[in-house]
């Protein structure tokens, strides 16, 4: 019980986690009908700008900042970049998030190599918050589950009550006629793309110390981000948040339930092959939990998309 | 050979009773191709060169393969690595089968058996995954291609884990007299194939079903209203494409006798869409002209920088903002002054800009390699050497030199672009020299 409890704790800051990027690439999906595929590289350079940060004036102004940075970098590619782009159709664009994915990879290793940062959580928040039955529970992913709580919930206010907030929804559903109402539109889209992606930053910065800081963190995460606001339905926020606490759950009970196929397959009243090495099936005897975690994300999203392809809260399909 | 454009010179082959069946017109290029193919082994016949001019023809039929469906049926695949590398392993095992004689099965029709199996693997993902083009159709081959990429290191049996399936092609049984060990041999069985495949996407292109699945791309509803299941028409390009991967696949087998999880991951599916879209997605050559570009820049640029990559992706990122219809693109532009016969207004031009362009672009790439060095260079060993020149890296002197060129050549492109946008609008107009 213990242990549920602590996997529950777990699969909540990976699942915060990783809305903090979901939430701001459902808004940019909504916002320009594409998928943002560099969103997960904003993250990683918000680790990797957070790591710079801290090694000269520490971990606190680094949090504030890198994500700023992160922000108008990714305004400034929205403005001088997307735009361009978005002209010739749907299908360049998402291939130059794609090439812009590649490229921000080489850009991290051109000036930070590629091996691992050091980057630390800092030593204020370097002890256990409480522990449960033996399992310490770091004070760092409590701040981790603040802090993207806090965002969350500022997020929510400025968009439903504040009349910035009803100007960007109403951007998001008729962008003609918010023009026409004398708003400046592509303002707002660079705007909300300077936001979603800052959104992405500070998830790097808090992620760093914790997930490693490192060339592949991008990859790593970039496809779990996609599928998730995939089977959350793309466009809904509540539903990037559902899927994304959905698969924050599924991959840390699947790391930490040794559950083995061969013992599955007994119950059923099946009999081991002796000899392992020469059966067909070996692979299918062998299998445990913890080997299909990672794939369990995919194989959700590619049943979803077959049979509702607009997502599980979508309203639309595309 | 633009695809789009094309149309016009249809009805003229189709004349009753007069026209032959094949025109000696369109087979010219194919006659053409075949002979350079064959003839390439006597200009370059060293061992690391037929390995690159094999590596770059599996890479065009792939490349080919999967233009057909994000150029021809407008469908992005991130996953399509899957075809080819599924189709790949088969056929390791048929060859593994072959070497234990349980199969009798000559090396030259091995590609076949691989393709086929791409056809079936295609069928099954595509009864589900062609249903809806545009994002969905993109995120469900990411998702499968992970899946399956993942799989691979589960699955022992068939993708023999972390360490792949590997082979050897020469027990089977000769053939003519050729057991294919040599690279030559094998260099002669790839470029069969490659003009095979390239010959039957051709014609594809050519078929009803060619035809439609452009239409599809470029208006799924209207094409439905004519009568036709965009979604059929879809699913049989997919089959198609995931039939001619397999044969790359099989390629892939004999020519490398190993294939590892790196043949089916995202970095394989994402280089793919890097080459096809580089060397330009509306044309049918667009495929070929961007494999061997990049084949050329993977294995020549990477023997004198570490930082390829990083050119790669640059040059991939302003081909997609400045020159979206590719190399091939770029080339097509020139058809028009040609045909007017004032494609002798742009050579002075051209030669004006190509030494400041040139300069600009070795300065750059100079810029970048000091600063990669200055970063990254161990203690104490602060010199480089670049276009033969050695220097210390940490030095100001020599990037601020090489700063100073690259604005240097900047301002003259600058300077001298207006002439060159002032030849090009002279070229494009009129209609005789």
């Amino acid at each position: 019980m213990s242990l549920f409890i602590v996997n529950i704790l777990d699969g909540f800051v990976t699942g915060l986690l990783l809305f903090m990027l979901c939430s701001g690439l459902t808004l940019i999906f909504s916002m320009m009908g594409v998928l943002n595929f560099a969103h997960a590289s904003f993250y990683m350079l918000g680790a990797y700008f957070g790591y710079q940060i801290s090694t000269i004036v520490g971990f606190w102004p680094g949090l504030l900042l890198a994500p700023i940075l992160v922000g108008v970098i990714g305004a400034a590619i929205e403005r001088y970049g997307l735009r361009r782009v978005h002209k010739f159709g749907h299908v360049p664009e998402l291939i130059f998030t794609f090439g812009l994915a590649l490229l921000i990879e080489e850009v991290v290793q051109f000036f930070w190599g590629k091996s691992q940062m050091a980057f630390e959580a800092p030593d204020v928040l370097n002890f256990s918050a409480f522990s449960i039955a033996g399992n310490a529970f770091p004070a760092y992913k409590v701040f981790m589950i603040f802090v993207a709580m806090g965002v969350f919930l500022v997020l929510l206010y400025i968009l439903t009550k504040t009349r910035v907030g009803m100007i960007i929804q109403a951007a998001l559903s008729y962008p003609e006629t918010v023009q026409n109402l004398g708003h400046n539109v592509p303002l707002i889209f660079m705007g909300v793309f300077g936001v979603g992606t800052a959104m992405a930053g500070i998830a790097g910065v808090m992620a760093g110390p914790v997930l490693g800081t490192f060339p592949g963190m991008a990859v790593v995460l970039g496809s779990i981000v996609f599928v998730t606001i995939v089977i959350g339905g793309l466009g809904s926020l509540w539903g990037a948040l559902f899927a994304s606490l959905l698969i924050g759950w599924l991959q840390t009970f699947a790391a930490s339930y040794n559950v083995k196929m061969a013992d599955i397959l007994m119950a059923f009243g099946l009999n081991q092959p002796v000899d392992m090495t020469t059966s067909m099936l070996r692979d299918l005897w062998s299998l445990t939990l913890p080997q299909i975690g990672p794939i369990l994300p995919y194989l959700l999203m590619v049943f979803v998309l077959a049979f509702r392809p607009q997502g599980l809260f979508g309203k639309r399909e595309t | 050979m633009k695809h789009d454009t094309e149309n016009s010179t249809v009805p003229s082959a189709a004349q009753p009773g007069r026209a032959p069946l094949i025109a000696m017109r369109s087979a010219l290029p194919w006659i053409i191709a075949a002979v350079a193919l064959a003839l390439m082994p006597v200009v370059f016949a060293s061992g690391s060169a037929l390995t690159i001019m094999n590596q770059m023809a599996i890479t065009i039929i792939f490349a080919l393969a999967y233009n057909m469906l994000l150029g021809q049926a407008g469908m992005l695949s991130f996953g399509h690595a899957v075809y080819m590398g599924l189709g790949g392993f088969f056929c390791m095992h048929l060859l593994n089968q072959v070497e234990y004689n349980e199969l009798y099965l000559p090396l030259p029709l091995l590609p076949l058996f691989g393709g086929l199996f791409g056809l079936i693997f295609a069928f099954v993902i595509g009864s589900f995954s062609t249903r809806r083009a545009g994002t969905v159709f993109a995120m469900i081959s990411l998702g499968v291609g992970e899946l399956i990429a993942a799989c691979s290191i589960i699955i022992v049996v068939f993708f023999g884990g972390e360490e792949g399936v590997s082979g050897d092609r020469t027990m089977g049984p000769t053939v003519f007299g050729f057991d294919f060990a040599s690279q030559l041999e094998v260099y002669y069985l790839t470029v069969i194939w490659l003009l095979l495949a390239a010959l039957g996407m051709y014609l594809f292109s050519r078929t009803p079903i060619g035809r439609i699945a452009n239409a599809v791309r470029d208006n799924e509803e209207r094409a439905e209203f004519l009568g036709y299941s965009q979604r059929n028409v879809r699913w049989i390009s997919f089959c198609a494409s995931g039939f001619f991967c397999g044969i790359a696949g099989a390629l892939f087998a004999i020519n490398f006798e190993i294939l590892t999880e790196e043949n089916l991951n995202l970095a394989t599916s994402g280089s793919i869409l890097l080459i096809t879209f580089l060397g330009g997605v509306g044309f049918f050559l667009g495929p070929v002209i961007g494999a061997v570009v990049f084949t050329l820049l993977q294995t020549v640029l990477s023997l004198y920088t570490e930082l390829w990559q990083l050119y790669l992706g640059i040059l991939f990122v302003l081909t997609v903002m400045f020159f979206p219809s590719g190399l091939a693109g770029l080339l097509a532009m020139h058809v028009r002054p040609w045909k007017i016969g004032k494609l002798g207004l742009l050579a002075r031009p051209y030669v004006q800009i190509a030494g400041p362009g040139l300069i600009f672009v070795l300065a750059s790439a100079a810029v970048l390699e000091i600063l990669f060095h200055a970063r990254h260079a161990s203690i104490g060993a602060e010199q480089m050497s670049l276009y033969g020149i050695s220097f210390n890296s940490h030095a100001v002197a020599p990037l601020a030199f090489a700063l100073i060129v690259a604005a240097a050549s900047l301002f003259i492109i600058a300077r001298l672009a207006p002439a060159l946008l002032e030849a090009w609008g002279d070229a494009n107009h009129g209609d005789s020299p």
